[in-house]
């Protein structure tokens, strides 16, 4: 296999792109490799040894802990437990929060017998548990799904004996959506989490 | 080959970015396998979730294929049940145990009745006893059925008080009595007599694990799920608190 093969295959691997799209991406940063190709080398070798993991939520960042655990102007009352890293990564396009999180690294599944040891669940609880710690909310943000909620209920009840509020995002109706091209799921929860106009 | 069905999510698997392997159980041919293509589409996404009840097509190139479905959403049961945590719990327990007891491709169809019926059941009150009365049902199917209409010992018709954990007949309390402590307890109220409570609730699923286990679980060298254990705790808290 020679060098382009070699750039094309690992290209295809990533999210996105087949191998078809791979050979494009390949010949462009060939045509560009002084403009492109040598500071994209440059830059993913540098994010492959310098990007760490954050020791108390467990986002990606050059530095442990990551800028978001470490901005003392956050609100660090409030938690808000995610999936994975990229379900931060959307929190924080919304602008909307401005506490700090925990990334879970996944959802029970107990058809792939992914447990509560798998996820990063011990450190939310010592998070919630230390002494002289300042969280009083946490916010659920898990997914919509059957594992999703099935996690939500175990954290509810796994800190259900610390002295922390736990709530969730609300699941409804999105913005721009018509009731009649929703489906069932969404329209019961929407109904189920229905607010009062008169006194909001 | 192509065939259509009604079908229970049993569960997904991730394949690739917008595909995944979709485990159902279907009426006519049991558990079974499949690719969707666009699993995470506006119209997909809602209805590949455990519990849910749909209307498949797969088709394949031979019998023996993978094979791919294309998939119509017919109840939204996960929808109904996803904030309740019991409820919640007591349906992903059944699809758990469903994918792990059957062969793929084998027909039950009456296990699909059943299990059909208990994804909507489990949004009643009473839902602790309709999944227990489920799984002595499942165990049935299984061809381990619970006899629960006369002492193995003695033929006597009352007073049944244990199960053989052999045989997996009642036992009355006078033929058992000597056996007391090799013996399991049988509830009450799996013979319509007494209430369930917490600790006749623990029993229940504590019989039926142990002949789960004995046959499904242990022979695979696979643990209780980690979703029936909190099933287990939740329906024993909410009754002790009754």
């Amino acid at each position: 296999m020679n060098e382009i093969d070699q750039v094309v295959q690992l290209l295809s691997r990533l999210p996105g792109l087949g191998p078809r799209s791979a050979k494009r991406a390949t010949l462009h940063l060939l045509q560009k490799r002084e403009g492109l190709m040598r500071p994209l080398a440059d830059a993913l070798e540098r994010a492959a040894d310098g990007i760490l993991e954050c020791n108390i939520c467990g986002n990606l960042d050059s530095t442990d802990p990551c800028h978001i655990c470490s901005d003392g102007r956050r609100d660090s009352t409030t938690i808000c437990v995610v999936e994975q890293v990229a379900d931060l990564w959307a929190l924080e396009r919304t602008g909307a929060f401005k506490g700090h999180y925990h990334v879970l690294g996944g959802v029970l599944s107990a058809l792939d017998g992914i447990g509560p040891e798998d996820l990063n669940m011990a450190g939310l609880i010592n998070r919630c548990s230390e002494e002289g710690t300042e969280v009083k909310e946490i916010i659920l943000a898990t997914n919509l799904t059957v594992d999703g909620q099935t996690t939500a209920h175990y954290i509810t009840e796994r800190l259900s004996e610390f002295p922390v509020d736990v709530t969730r995002l609300a699941h409804g109706v999105p913005v721009g959506g018509e009731l009649d091209y929703l489906d069932d799921g969404t329209l019961s929860a929407a109904l189920k989490a229905r607010n009062d106009l008169k006194r909001s | 080959m192509e065939w259509k069905d009604e079908a229970i999510v049993l569960g997904t698997r991730k394949h690739g970015e917008n595909s995944v392997i979709l485990s159902l159980f279907t009426r006519e041919r049991g558990r079974h396998s499949g690719l969707v293509r666009g699993a995470f589409s506006k119209k997909n996404r809602g209805a590949l979730q455990a519990g849910n009840k749909l209307s498949v097509v797969w088709r394949g190139r031979l019998e023996e294929h993978l094979g791919n479905f294309q998939v119509e959403l017919l109840e939204s049961n996960a929808a109904h049940l996803i904030t309740d945590p019991g409820k919640l719990a007591a349906l992903s327990t059944a699809c758990v145990m469903v994918e792990f007891g059957f062969p793929e491709r084998e027909p039950h169809p009456e296990l699909f009745d059943t299990l059909a019926s208990l994804a909507v059941a489990l949004d009643h009150d009473n839902w602790p006893l309709i999944y227990v009365k489920w799984e002595v049902a499942l165990l049935s199917e299984l061809g381990f059925g619970l006899n629960f209409s006369e002492c193995a010992a003695t033929g006597q018709l009352d007073d049944l008080h244990f199960v053989s954990p052999k045989s997996g007949r009642a036992v009355s309390r006078e033929a058992g009595q000597p056996y007391k402590d090799k013996l399991l307890p049988l509830p009450q109220f799996l013979i319509g007599k007494g209430e369930m409570d917490d600790v006749s609730y623990h029993q229940a699923l504590r019989l039926t694990w142990y002949f789960f286990d004995r046959h499904m679980f242990a022979v695979r060298n696979k643990e209780m799920p980690d979703t029936r254990q909190r099933l287990l705790k939740i329906a024993c808290e909410m009754l002790s608190t009754e």
